[in-house]
């Protein structure tokens, strides 16, 4: 039974298509895209965007061990919600994600769950401890999809060069969370005039651009493929695109909030402002936006942090770090194609075909004959991000009250629904 | 006089150069007060002050309960020892326990900076920050400013040098904006460990020179140095820190006559400041105490009403 | 309300506006210090405590009379109620805390409070236990320059200027050169919105 999205923009940069015209799907694969298709189905489309699924790198699922912060099942249900068919979930579980069997019950939860593709990432070392690695090739056997330690970096550069080595045996990227610990200590926010004021902990920003330097140089001497996780500062984006510039192996992800807020929205001591890492200086949240529209940075990832609100509601130097982003990741990147910053074909290069080739994974495009993992987006819709509304189990989101313009509709996995807006649901039904 | 009425004392940031001299010529009535033979007077009778102390605190918790006490408040302390906080509850949970006893003043002291903040957002009492771990004291900063004014008769055009652990003092940090904002020009000095990244911003005059420090100063504070941040490779030793930074009777040879010296104690005496420099003619350190009172007074009184 | 036995030196009626003029307040103050005079013969132990701001007018007016009639001088004080009112967490406003200044001891004086308007008597009240809080005094006398009625305390002055019938929506405002104003006594009707 075939499915026509029909008089959608279709955005697709991989087959170089931007313009308003009709999709036909059909047993859940992309058929063609072109004028006057009709089909058993029609999804009206116009004045939407029709995207390739997008792809959150780097979320935290939190299960197994944190099921009262997320779930595989909640945590995919707020990504189809905010317009991705496919997240890579960090290792950071308890148990850790560092063997086969963790990845096995993973990937069992979410087959039976998921609304989404879900794309394990193992862990680089046992327990994440940056001591001895993880059993690497058995993960791979199992379905990890990279390897991160993240939260956590090895602080031990040794640790870190064999695992490049390792990994680079299985054909595994290695995700780098850049933080030089003994640096960072007891810091919980960026350090500079406003930490200062505030009277809290710092991290310096060299706490990160010393790991990134390191990881750098390392997968320079190894050859192998390494991806730098939520970069966050100006010396960070400089050191990653001298990388680029001699052709080291490297790429790298920004979040959405480290695109939109800088230190300075901290005065009122938010704790669902505390992330790692920290926001920081608005020249650094400039020098991000730059380095995502030339390339240097390569994809858009949330590092959707569940926690909590027992976690979050504390003295601000006790609360956990993190926030949630799934749902409003997409929207905070509109702002930015809205300001005429980016196109909206380089959004979706940084939230679909980016992540999908740094992974390895399928999709990022709307080609014929490819799984239909398909967005629909209204640009144009306006809404106000209400937390209590959100599809995550956790509310830890510092958008709360925020007027966003333009959001996913229509998340479409394999051709079929994994979300449908309701307010958009209810006039389809209308018009048909 | 300046006097909006408000809820809460968070720290000298919030606080106009006007409403900051309310507050000092409010205590210089209450220091007369203080020096009555009979030092009480009915103000806050049926108000329930509590002295929330999550850090260890001697003369601050004191001071406020004196002067709740002698302003006929009742005035409960709540330690770190004696409270559930550490038997695992929530600060959240401790405040709102203490708030449901009808509580109409918090003062609050805490290791964690923003902990007076948090407070305010959940509570309807007054809540005054008495110190947040390295954010603000701002009831110090103000017994300074009336220390000073006492004893020189103005702010204004007045040189402060305010030498030590400038990085990790919610003492220099509400001293720097109370004395800026009355228009008094300020200097820091220490090793660079102690000068915080974000200085420039604060329009200060920086040295790391001690003679330079005190050449031409009105006024020098001593901040008191934990000997525990040792380990945080801060200075190598005290030791040496005594000899490059601490205040003795030789370093002041360069000094102004009229000098006044300050300390928020407690003194570590031959660290920071030597002993026969804190019970010197210029030290003022004791002035700072019994002022202490009768700024606090003048604190509970104006931000009493508020939470009506 | 008005008291039961009324006063022969009352003045009745609404005659609103000015009710005393310079003239007739100087003379009410001489009347107001020879009985202070009459009452009080041994001068040297009397001190005279002014209620900020213009009870302060009123006593040192009450003082230089007392000084041109007798040649005593008698010490004037000044006592700010403010921290002994009942209203004050009533109040929108946060009234101005100013020092207390009492000249030598209140312990074994003769203390006469001196205010310009007696009212409800609150302020009264609040006066008595300030002076009380510094010391035990032998005697605590009260003199007033207008009575205008409405007690809410069992209060009374020992030595009243000029009763004046008001009603609970005037106000009586005392006016003092030392505040840059003619002397006089205003009688007006409280403006509502």
């Amino acid at each position: 039974m075939s499915l026509i999205i029909k008089g959608g923009r279709v955005i697709d940069p991989v087959g170089g298509l931007d313009r308003v015209c009709d999709l036909e799907i059909d047993k859940g694969r992309i058929v063609r895209t072109g004028r006057g298709l009709s089909g058993e189905r029609v999804l009206e489309a116009s004045g939407l965007w029709v995207l390739p699924g997008l792809i959150d790198m780097h979320v935290h699922l939190r299960e197994p061990g944190y099921e009262y912060k997320e779930t595989i099942e909640s945590g995919s249900r707020a990504a189809a919600a905010g317009g991705f068919t496919a997240v890579a979930c960090m290792a950071n579980t308890d148990p850790v994600n560092d063997n086969g069997s963790v990845t096995d019950f993973i990937l069992s939860q979410a087959r039976r769950r998921a609304a989404v593709r879900i794309y394990p990432v193992g862990a680089l070392t046992k327990k994440l401890k940056g001591e001895q690695l993880a059993e690497i090739a058995e993960m791979k056997v199992r379905g990890v999809v990279a390897l991160s330690d993240d939260g956590a970096t090895p602080m031990n550069a040794e640790v870190m060069r064999r695992g490049l080595e390792y990994a680079s045996t299985f054909g595994l990227p290695v995700i780098a969370h850049c933080d030089d610990q003994n640096l960072s200590r007891k810091g919980v926010m960026h350090e500079g005039a406003v930490s200062m004021r505030l009277g809290l902990p710092g991290i310096p920003d060299a706490a990160e651009a010393c790991i990134v330097g390191r990881e750098i140089l390392l997968a320079e001497l190894t050859g192998a493929a390494l991806h730098i996780a939520h970069v966050s500062s100006r010396r960070s984006v400089a050191l990653i695109r001298g990388a680029k510039e001699r052709g080291v192996a490297v790429t790298a992800e920004v979040t959405p909030h480290h695109l939109t807020l800088n230190d300075a929205a901290l005065a009122e001591y938010d704790t669902n402002l505390k992330v790692s890492p920290p926001l920081r200086t608005e020249a650094d949240r400039r020098a991000l936006v730059e380095g995502l529209i030339d390339g240097t940075l390569d994809a858009v990832a949330s590092d959707h942090a569940p926690h909590n609100i027992a976690e979050k509601e504390v003295e601000f130097e006790n609360a956990a770090f993190g926030m949630i982003g799934l749902e409003t990741s997409l929207p905070l990147l509109l702002r930015l194609v809205h300001a005429g910053t980016l196109t909206p074909s380089q959004l979706v290069q940084v939230m679909a075909v980016a992540p999908a080739r740094i992974l390895g994974l399928p999709g990022g495009t709307l080609g014929k004959g490819v799984d239909a993992d398909v967005s629909l987006v209204d640009p144009d819709r306006v809404f106000s991000v209400d937390p209590q509304t959100l599809l995550s189990r956790s509310r830890n989101t510092p958008f709360g009250g925020w007027e966003l313009k333009g959001k996913a509709v229509c998340t479409l996995l394999r051709g079929k629904k994994a979300y449908e807006d309701r307010e958009w649901k209810s006039r389809q039904k209308v018009s048909s | 006089m300046a006097w909006g009425k408000r809820k809460d004392l968070l720290g000298i940031e919030d606080l106009s150069r006007d409403e900051i001299e309310t507050i000092l010529d409010t205590a210089e009535s209450f220091k007369e007060v203080s020096l009555r033979e009979i030092k009480k007077v009915p103000t806050l009778r049926g108000t329930t002050i509590v002295n929330l102390f999550l850090e260890p605190s001697t003369r601050t918790r004191t001071s406020f309960e004196l002067a709740g006490k002698r302003l006929s408040a009742d005035v409960i302390n709540v330690s770190a020892a004696s409270s559930s906080i550490l038997k695992g509850e929530s600060l959240k949970d401790t405040a709102w326990n203490i708030e449901a006893m009808n509580t109409d003043i918090l003062v609050v002291r805490h290791s964690a900076a923003g902990a007076a903040h948090f407070l305010s957002k959940v509570l309807d009492c007054s809540v005054i920050n008495g110190g947040d771990g390295a954010h603000e004291h701002p009831s110090q900063a103000l017994l300074d400013l009336f220390s000073i004014r006492e004893r020189k008769k103005r702010i204004e055009g007045l040189t402060v040098s305010i030498i030590g652990d400038i990085a990790h003092s919610r003492v220099a940090l509400s001293n720097i904006l109370a004395l800026q904002k009355m228009g008094a020009r300020v200097r820091i000095a220490g090793p660079a460990t102690m000068i915080p990244l974000g200085v420039a911003s604060l329009g200060v005059e920086v040295t790391y020179d001690m003679d330079a420090a005190i050449e031409g100063a009105d006024v020098i504070m001593m901040l008191r140095i934990q000997k525990e941040r040792q380990g945080a490779h801060l200075f190598p030793s005290v030791r040496e820190y005594a000899t490059h930074f601490g205040l003795n009777q030789q370093r002041l040879r360069g000094a102004k006559k009229n000098l006044l010296i300050m300390h928020p104690g407690p003194i570590n005496r031959g660290v920071e400041i030597a002993p026969d420099v804190a019970d010197g003619p210029y030290s003022i350190i004791l002035d700072q105490v019994t002022n202490g009172v009768a700024v606090r007074m003048a604190i509970l009184f104006l931000y009493s009403g508020a939470a009506q | 309300m008005w008291p039961e036995n009324m006063p022969q030196n009352a003045s009745k009626g609404p005659s609103r506006g000015l009710i005393i003029d310079k003239t007739r307040m100087g003379e009410l103050v001489q009347e107001l210090a020879d009985r202070i005079v009459a009452a009080n013969p041994d001068l040297s132990e009397v001190t005279l405590v002014g209620i900020r701001t213009r009870g302060t007018h009123l006593a040192r007016r009450i003082a230089e009379r007392v000084a041109k009639s007798v040649g005593q001088t008698v010490p004037v004080g000044i006592l700010d109620i403010t921290l002994y009112r009942d209203d004050l967490r009533a109040r929108i406003d946060q009234p101005e805390l100013l020092r207390t200044e009492i000249p030598g001891p209140v312990e074994g004086h003769n203390i006469i409070l001196v205010d310009d308007v007696l009212f409800t008597g609150r302020t009264i009240r609040a006066a008595l236990d300030g002076i009380m809080d510094l010391g035990r005094a032998r005697k605590i006398q009260l003199a007033v320059l207008v009575d205008r009625g409405h007690r809410e305390l069992p209060i009374r002055a020992n030595y009243t200027g000029q009763y004046i019938e008001t009603t609970q929506d005037e106000t009586v405002r005392v006016r003092f050169v030392e505040d840059g104003d003619e002397d006089s006594v205003i009688l007006r009707e409280i403006q509502r919105p």
